[in-house]
């Protein structure tokens, strides 16, 4: 999978094509409503008559593993060794895959299914075949090791089978083998993608070299939402290798032989704004959003919570805040399009290729079969990718330029570009009773809505965006009397998610509200939880497994403090616990400990490098994330004033998978939400201070 | 445009380019070597980490001019294509250290530059010789027990390849 052949070609050289199943999403092919067809194309899985086996992925490889996984599944079904599945990104095919979109941590909670019924298929036919080819049960059959054996060893090749089978009627519903048989799904298991890319071999989009291929860099307006009011190119297009400057509905473009050229003639380029949102500053949306945050609409509630305060001994208020944030992949967003009189190809990292096919055929005006996407790895996506912003210039630049064009962004232009994490402001009024223990919990969010933005338009009063209120509405604690509310704040930065969403936001402020409850009524954090989890019990292990895992209960080391959060997202539960110290006013974590529930598992070691890359995403926001905005732009435009965490301050981590028989869960976005309040409850626990703002430093 | 020559990965090639393009975009644009990094142009997260004269360097950050008649050693440069891994790669499939892993060419190169000066690197030497080179996956603890692995191998072969 490392060169970005196109499908026909890859066709062309497969050794035959013959076996091939078509199963939509999870749920459908039990419905009974399409059984697999045979020698279609498209589909999950193709069996050549050379035994070559390939898989297509309809998902994004952003890092989380997945085309590991999914191989995985299916050579443990059909019976063949992994590494002997080949890997193709798939294009966009809804009658073979369904919605194509990465994100919410749904790979495997969707596709689960569909592959272990791709795989079972295939192996029911090939024994049929082998039945009929030796007239023999195909029950006295077996595909192990790549190879179909037979009663008195026969034996023969996937391939040589392959062209029978097809002909046979596929089984409306494929049997799975049993657990036991299992050989993979459950194992740990090395990467597939490993090899390629420690050779520096495997295609990202921006790696993506064709014949003739231009690179475009475009100057966007400075502040969000500004348009071209004039532009002057003659000083960009006198620079050497510039070829055209274009403006397209994002900006004006500077295409040319390649980057440096593309990147010197933009600086030479001369353009005038028109910026209505010039105005905008962080300090104004703070001011909004604490001022809209009192008037929110119900997402949940229980009780009396206005009664309980009114009568409680002991009374908390705090607010808390938290700012836009930038993705920052390591691989700046890019895209590369060939727009052709009567159909378009266009290769890019994205987690959206559905999206883009759909946002091109918009733009370039044909129907979206004339759309060929080529989805390559993505050098980190973390819900940037999932946009078409940046696939949308690729198109209107090759366009302009009737050829194929690169459109690459700078770290700067990366950083500037927005669909950010929305900043968020919370306000909490809480209650103890006469033992110390919660009986009220207000909390009133308020926040620029990612729905209304992905829509373009303006939060629509009283709706509830589920993403803002998720971690917060959803409070597993028993507290009797509990009311969360949400306001919508119309600001024009465009928001987008982020990497765990919603639950970034409020499994910090909910889990360090709710610690500086349990301080008030002097309870320990932990068995303040547990207490109130009674109807949560998967909530309560993964603490339990977390802080027995730290020391939890014996005295933490001189001059470091722990702290303890839980979450629940994307169908699986998570807590860490965090032990801490300060390097003169600066936090530093030394341990993390992380347990997971996720249900049912495939890999358990992308499991555990995914709550490693959670929890360091997590912790690089909490202790130094912030996109400031002052004049309506963004400030911070680098690695320089947008850090990231790094080697030197990387904590020890350790991740404890809880087995489990529960449904699938997410992973990719599980170890995020909990890692910054199980640092900052580790500082409050040291300081005996609350931190209400992120970022700390 | 003036006419370099560099010798990369023991080759020589000729290139015709600006005298301020940064070796990277020569590699990627000119020599379509996409094995190198872009990750920020400023020399701050070590995407686009090379050998220069045995030494690891930023490649965003060498103009096309400094590079002429400099040896030049890229990530396709450790292993030859289809060949076996040098064993700082190795090192890194065995500890299935990447995620995403469009930093890691830089991080090996980074890696192998420091093993070359220090075959036992302590945890205080990899902190200091890696910290210059992001990872938004956060594979640092892979990339840590990765090197310990690769001056393991060192150390029983008593050679750097």
């Amino acid at each position: 999978m490392s060169a970005p052949i196109s499908r026909r070609r890859f066709l062309a050289g497969s050794g035959g094509l013959v076996l091939a199943f078509t199963l939509t999403r999870a749920g459908k092919a039990a419905a009974g409503a399409a059984p697999p067809a045979n020698l279609e194309s498209g589909g999950f899985l193709r069996i050549g008559e050379d035994s070559s086996v390939t898989l297509f992925i309809p998902e994004a490889e952003m890092g989380q593993g997945i085309v590991t996984s999914f191989a995985m599944i299916v050579a443990d079904e059909l019976g063949v060794p992994l590494d002997r599945v080949r890997t193709e990104f798939a294009p966009v095919d809804e009658k073979s895959f369904g919605r194509q979109i990465t994100g919410g941590s749904r790979s495997i909670r969707t596709r689960y299914k569909s592959l272990r019924d791709a795989g079972a298929a295939a192996r029911q036919l090939l024994l049929a075949a082998a039945g009929a080819e030796w007239s023999v049960d195909p029950a006295a059959c077996r595909i192990d090791g790549g190879k179909v054996a037979g009663p008195e060893g026969k034996s023969s090749t996937l391939g040589a089978l392959a062209r029978r089978a097809s002909k046979l009627p596929a089984p409306a519903q494929p049997a799975w083998k049993p657990d036991a048989q299992l050989a993979l799904i459950g194992h740990p298991t090395p990467r597939l993608d490993t090899p390629a890319k420690v050779r520096g071999e495997a295609t990202y989009g921006i790696d993506v070299r064709l014949p003739g291929l231009l690179t475009a860099v475009v100057e966007r307006s400075p502040s969000f939402g500004g348009e071209v009011k004039r532009f002057d190119a003659a000083k960009a297009k006198a620079v050497p290798g510039v070829r055209q400057v274009v403006q397209i509905p994002s900006g004006v473009a500077v295409i040319a032989d390649h980057f440096w050229a593309a990147r010197t003639g933009r600086e030479a380029l001369e353009v005038e704004w028109n910026e209505p949102n010039a105005s905008l500053s962080s300090e104004g949306i703070s001011a909004e959003l604490a001022r809209l945050a009192p008037s929110g609409a119900e997402a949940a509630k229980r009780g009396d919570p206005d009664r309980a305060l009114a009568d409680a001994k002991q009374r908390l208020e705090a607010t808390y805040e938290v700012p836009y944030l930038a993705h920052a992949p390591m691989e700046p967003l890019n895209a590369t399009a060939d727009v052709k009189a009567d159909r378009c190809e266009i290769w890019a990292p994205t987690q959206a290729p559905g999206m883009v096919r759909d946002s091109a055929a918009r733009i370039c005006g044909f129907p979206p079969e004339r759309i060929q996407v080529h989805p390559t790895f993505l050098g980190g996506g973390f819900g940037r990718k999932a946009n078409t912003d940046y696939t949308d210039e690729a198109v209107h630049c090759s366009k302009k330029a009737g050829k194929p064009v690169q459109v690459v962004y700078t770290r700067e232009d990366d950083m500037a570009a927005a669909q950010y994490r929305p900043a968020a402001y919370s306000r909490f009024l809480g209650a103890l009773d006469a033992q110390g223990w919660p009986v009220a919990w207000v909390h009133q969010i308020a926040s620029p809505s990612i729905l209304a933005s992905m829509a373009r338009s303006k939060p629509a009063p009283g709706r509830i965006d589920g993403t803002s209120v998720e971690g917060a509405a959803n409070l597993p604690y028993a507290i009797p009397n509990l009311r969360v509310t949400y306001a919508a704040a119309d600001i024009p930065i465009p928001v987008w998610f982020w990497r765990s969403v919603g639950s970034s936001i409020n499994t910090y402020v909910t889990e360090c509200f709710f610690d500086e409850l349990a301080r008030l009524g002097g309870k320990d954090p932990l068995q303040a939880r547990l207490r109130l989890l009674g109807e949560h019990p998967r909530h309560a292990r993964v603490l339990q497994v977390a802080a027995e895992k730290i020391g939890w209960g014996k005295p933490a080391p001189s001059g470091t403090g722990r702290g303890i959060a839980v979450a629940e997202c994307f169908g699986s539960i998570v807590a860490q616990a965090a032990e801490v110290t300060l390097e003169g006013d600066a936090p530093r974590v030394l341990r993390v400990t992380c347990a997971l529930d996720c249900g049912k598992v495939v890999n358990p070691s992308t499991i555990v490098a995914q709550m490693e890359s959670g929890i360091v995403y997590g912790l690089t926001a909490a202790l130094q994330g912030r996109i400031t905005i002052e004049a309506g732009r963004p400030v911070q435009r680098t690695f320089y004033d947008y850090p990231v965490l790094r080697m030197a301050a990387m904590p020890r981590i350790d991740t404890v998978v809880i087995q489990s028989d529960e449904a699938h869960g997410g992973v990719g976005e599980l170890g995020t939400p909990p890692a910054a309040p199980a640092m900052i409850n580790g500082l409050l626990a040291l300081t005996g201070k609350p931190v209400r703002k992120l970022p700390i430093s | 445009m003036p006419r370099y020559e560099l010798t990369i990965n023991g080759k020589q090639r000729k290139v015709t380019g600006p005298e301020d393009m940064p070796l990277l975009w020569v590699l990627r644009d000119l020599l379509s070597m996409t094995g190198t990094k872009f990750g920020c142009g400023a020399g701050q997260c070590r995407a686009c980490t090379v050998h220069v004269d045995g030494e690891a360097m930023a490649s965003c950050q060498l103009p096309l001019s400094a590079a002429a008649g400099k040896k030049i050693t890229t990530i396709e440069g450790l292993s030859a294509k289809g060949a076996e891994l040098h064993l700082v790669q190795k090192a890194w499939v065995d500890e299935d250290v990447p995620q995403c892993g469009y930093c890691q060419p830089g991080q090996i190169m980074s890696a192998c530059a420091l093993l070359a000066k220090n075959p036992a690197p302590t945890d205080g030497d990899i902190d200091t010789a890696m910290s210059g080179n992001i990872c938004r996956c956060g594979t640092y603890s892979a990339i840590r027990r990765a090197i310990h692995r690769a001056a393991g191998t060192l150390a029983k072969s008593g050679s750097s390849k």
